[in-house]
């Protein structure tokens, strides 16, 4: 789960990382509001939204004036922002973090991440910070210092220290630095995130060190345990069908296709969604419905499914292991009576009572196209898709 | 013996009485695998399932010779009884559990890390279907009558993908010599390359099937592994070429975070490796086939 800039700063502050005075706005009002607060000559208005690259999708707006701050804000608010972590649709600002001018004499680069290969924590840090991450990596690797943290003993001020003078600190710095370094990795751990990153973490005229961006992703593994966490959710930045089908224990991801999937695990489904390209289709979206598919959940996987208007054909695609092919098949049956559905069905069955269940299929009546293997699924799915198409096209 | 477990593996359940691990152990012993107990803290002295149930792990293994055990018990409490089995004396260890916090799983990879290499017991998922040796032992929740009996070695992270390539092998008449499930979680008990590794040193093993996906880098490591110190031929499929970046699809470790996660970057990164792509997921069958065939 990710959460907004502002309320990754309050978090973070609240262990010890230092963040410039600022305050949440949700209208044009408030924002001057806020600004009066805050004092000073210069206000950054800051869109949120889940995303990085904020600046250069112009969410981020530095004012001089008040009214500068109202036009702003009045420019920002409802707008939806792309960048290349949006994708396309992009993702609607409705809320404002107004934050104090910090006077800028560097920026760095800090995150703690975790790192799948060495199944710990690593912390990462460049002296050349503003710059994302990836763009980093790719044209300047050595410029990127990564220190790998124990987890039974923790991050210690070595590493640190470490860290901070291979990011180029004074050293009177230094010790501002191990602070926010300890701080950081404590909030990683004690509220069970996967990400923290300070991008970029600036050193003020002033010699204070600063957070000016920050950025954390959560464990949804871990939400149980972390209700303050779970409590800042935002799901007008999360895909409204996604959200959804989470509701309803389901796992679902919209793509651009038009061939709908439904498909028991979630190997199975990338596998079944790998073999509708080969097939020369485009899925329109990633659905895994788990292991005990009853009628009640086929039904509304099925409504998930179709509700996306660009579907042209559906595929469902079970193997059955605990449950029964049979079972599934009357889920099936039932929930296309059930729904009024306006496109080709194409269902392939396999794995426990398959016999029984392609039966059940047949006997039913219902215009459902049925395969045998995986690669006859795809290929009839995408046949179906084209001959919807055609027709249309007349 | 094939790899992990054999017909006289004496086996615990871990969340033995609760309703899953109820249905499970039966359908364990149902296909002949030697169950000799299970824990539930609390309820020890019981009988269940005609077995008995002890309160902890080492009670089991003092008592019923436990060696190794499969874990069932809710994500919050998963770390905690993976690690009461390592440090119980359990050998191997299956965690069906899906859920459990990726800081847990670090915990828990640190804790078994501090036992000497001997004493270490070996984890396979969580988040998988467990492990099953056909006509052995099954250590799991898969259709245990859709594998056959062979010499054909699978290591996968999704069940249902795991079970669509033993049907392929069946159809064709080419059966399993172990299925080991490693799960879709970002850290996984063991990597593919751990499972590579066991299958290099099998007997029974002739060819081996990995079933990979987007995310992470096992993959290329266990193709590194294959290439390096393997005389065995691998075979591989990895799902996800249709996934985005930065999306998840499904399991918590299937996304695409940074360079070399793709599937179609793995595919080729494997393929310089060595390691024999099957070209589509319903050609996992014919690829192994046409292996075994030049053997």
């Amino acid at each position: 789960m990710d959460i907004h800039e502002y309320q990754a700063k309050q978090l973070l502050a609240e262990y010890g990382v230092k963040i410039a005075a600022g305050g949440l706005a949700y209208s044009p009002e408030d924002a001057v509001q806020r600004a009066r607060e805050i004092g000073g000559h210069v206000w950054v208005v800051k869109a949120q939204i889940h995303s990085g690259a904020r600046g250069k999708a112009g969410g981020i707006k530095v004012c001089k004036t008040h009214d500068e701050v109202s036009d702003a804000a009045e420019a920002l608010l409802g707008k939806k922002l792309v960048t290349h972590q949006t994708g396309p649709a992009g993702k609607q600002c409705l809320r404002l973090y107004i934050e104090a001018g910090t006077d800028i004499a560097k920026e760095i680069y800090f995150s703690l991440l975790i790192d799948r290969a060495h199944e710990r924590i690593v912390m990462v840090g460049s002296a050349q910070g503003g710059m994302e991450i990836e763009e980093l990596a790719e044209n300047n690797p050595d410029a990127i210092k990564k220190i790998y943290i124990e987890p039974a003993v923790g991050l210690q001020d070595f590493q640190a220290r470490e860290m901070a003078f291979a990011l180029g600190l004074h050293p009177d710095l230094v010790p501002q630095a191990v602070k926010l370094i300890q701080g950081c990795y404590r909030a990683m751990r004690e509220l069970d995130a996967n990400m923290v990153e300070i991008n970029p973490l600036v050193i003020t005229g002033h010699d204070e060190l600063i957070a000016l961006d920050a950025k954390m992703g959560f464990d949804d593994n871990a939400l149980f345990r972390r209700q303050k966490i779970s409590e800042l959710r935002d799901k007008t930045q999360e895909d409204p069908r996604e959200m959804a089908a989470a509701d309803r224990g389901l796992s679902y991801v919209g793509l651009d296709g038009d061939i709908g999937c439904m498909i028991n695990g979630a190997g199975l489904a990338m596998a079944t969604m790998d073999m509708i390209k080969l097939a020369g289709g485009e899925p329109a979206n990633f659905l895994d419905v788990g292991g005990g598919a009853s009628a009640e959940r086929t039904e509304k996987a099925f409504r998930m499914v179709l509700q996306d208007k660009n579907v042209k054909a559906m595929l469902v695609n079970i193997f059955a292991g605990i449950n029964r092919c049979d079972w599934i098949a009357e889920g099936v049956v039932q929930a296309v009576r059930k729904i009024d559905m306006k496109v080709p069905l194409i269902v392939r069955l396999s794995g426990t009572n398959v016999e029984e269940g392609r039966k059940i299929i047949h006997d039913s009546g219902l215009p459902i196209i049925t395969a045998d293997t995986l690669a006859e699924a795809a290929e009839k799915a995408v046949q179906a898709r084209n001959e919807v198409v055609a027709k249309a096209q007349g | 013996m094939a790899i992990f477990i054999d017909k006289d593996t004496r086996i615990i359940v871990q969340g033995f009485t609760g309703k899953i691990g109820t249905f499970h152990a039966q359908e364990m012993i149902d296909y002949g695998s030697n169950v000799v107990g299970g824990i539930t803290p609390g309820k020890g002295g019981q009988m269940h399932l005609d077995r008995p149930v002890f309160n902890t792990v080492k009670e089991a293994v003092e008592q019923a010779g436990a060696e190794a055990s499969i874990v069932f018990v809710p994500p919050a409490y998963a770390a905690d009884s993976i690690m009461e089995a390592a440090e119980a004396g359990i050998k191997y260890c299956v965690s069906i559990t899906d859920g459990i916090p990726t800081q847990d799983m670090m915990k828990v990879k640190i804790f078994l890390s501090k036992f000497p290499k001997e004493k270490r017991m070996v984890l396979t998922g969580p988040n998988c279907a467990g492990t099953i040796s056909p006509g052995k032992s099954m250590l799991g929740i898969m259709p245990g009558h859709i594998y056959m009996p062979g010499n054909v070695g699978i290591v996968g992270r999704s069940g249902t993908l795991g079970y669509e390539a033993a049907d392929q092998m069946k159809a064709l008449g080419i059966g399993v010599s172990t299925s080991v499930g490693i799960g879709g979680d970002p850290i996984n008990g063991s990597s593919h390359r751990d499972i590579l590794e066991k299958f290099e040193q099998d007997p029974e093993t002739k060819v081996v099937v990995m079933i990979g996906e987007i995310g992470g880098p096992q993959e290329v490591e266990a193709g590194i592994f294959a290439k390096e110190h393997m005389t065995k031929p691998v075979v591989a499929y990895i799902a996800g070429l249709t996934a985005p970046k930065g999306r998840r699809m499904g399991h918590a470790g299937a996304i695409i975070s940074s360079v070399g996660e793709s599937a179609a970057e793995k595919v080729e990164m494997l393929k310089e490796l060595g390691v024999i792509i099957a070209p589509t997921p319903a050609a996992m069958g014919e690829t192994v086939a046409k292996v075994l065939a030049k053997l």
